[in-house]
């Protein structure tokens, strides 16, 4: 029976969230970043799906019923509907820049500060 | 070495080296091919993981509507030129190097977990449809309105910030 420590989950999820993290750090374009953030996001998710999966075969194998993890997989749930919220209206703001100083470049955004 | 494992680590590389693409990439609308990829990797995780639904809708949600609307802007913008100006080569190393300890510091605390994961063992019932809406609709059914309100609110702020300004009338 293949058997896969919860640790390599839990070093996957790490090393995406970091290379998102690099990402937003190393790049200018602001839709880049943006896509970094849901990359971000998505090792999170990867992460409680992965706590679920390993929660629930501890407790099934004392009960053949039972339900637990159930709650892990509706919050992933609920974090897609928050990220694709966020989406429209972080693209609506990004098009908006765009409109207003013909760039997406996120160095032009100092002038915020004058 | 079992089937599921071999998946297991294929997916992991091809999630990995489609991320860096991303990160990587100068052209905007390869960045955006590179992370389908990705999210099409993240998807095979859920399905080994039995996590039926969230495959489904991760596919469906990230993979169709989000990237299409990634797309979409970036195709609406015209950036899909090398025409992006980097950072200095020491900010982006300092970039890296910061990314990189802080990975270190997080494998370095959590590398003593013992608990493992029995994929494909045939008690994958809490991931399909049946008992995630059971649940769903009894216990967070609240949630899930308050959900449906933000949404709403998206949406609105959405067409709000997308109206042309000159249409303002001088008050």
């Amino acid at each position: 029976m293949p058997i896969i420590p919860v640790n390599y989950y839990i070093f996957f999820s790490l090393a995406l969230f970091a290379i998102g993290i690099v990402g937003v750090l190393t790049r200018r374009n602001a839709i880049i970043i943006f896509m970094c953030i849901e990359l971000m996001l998505n090792a999170v998710n990867i992460l409680l799906v992965a706590f679920s999966k390993m929660h629930h075969v501890a407790a099934y194998a004392l009960d053949k019923t039972t339900t637990v993890g159930t709650e892990a997989q509706l919050f992933v749930f609920f974090i897609m509907v928050v990220a694709a919220a966020e989406v429209t209206v972080g693209l609506a703001i990004i098009v908006m820049l765009y409109r207003n100083i013909h760039s997406v470049d996120i160095n032009f955004l100092n002038r915020l500060k004058h | 070495m079992h089937i599921t494992e071999i998946l297991f680590w294929i997916l992991t590389a091809l999630a990995l080296f489609s991320a860096l693409m991303v990160v990587s990439s100068d052209n905007p609308v390869h960045s955006v091919l590179w992370l389908i990829l990705v999210f099409i990797a993240i998807t095979g995780h859920y399905i080994l993981m039995n996590a039926q639904f969230l495959a489904i809708v991760n596919m469906i949600v990230y993979a169709g509507a989000i990237m299409v609307l990634f797309l979409f802007v970036i195709m609406f913008m015209n950036l899909n030129k090398e025409s992006e100006p980097q950072k200095s080569v020491w900010l982006r190393l300092a970039a890296v190097v910061s990314g990189g300890s802080l990975l270190l510091i997080l494998v370095a605390a959590l590398k003593d977990n013992a608990g493992y994961i029995n994929s494909m063992k045939g008690e994958g019932s809490i991931g399909l449809i049946k008992n995630l809406g059971n649940t769903l609709f009894t216990e967070y059914v609240v949630p899930f309105e308050i959900s449906s309100i933000l949404f709403l609110s998206a949406m609105v702020g959405a067409v709000v910030l997308g109206k042309k300004e000159t249409s303002i009338p001088a008050a």
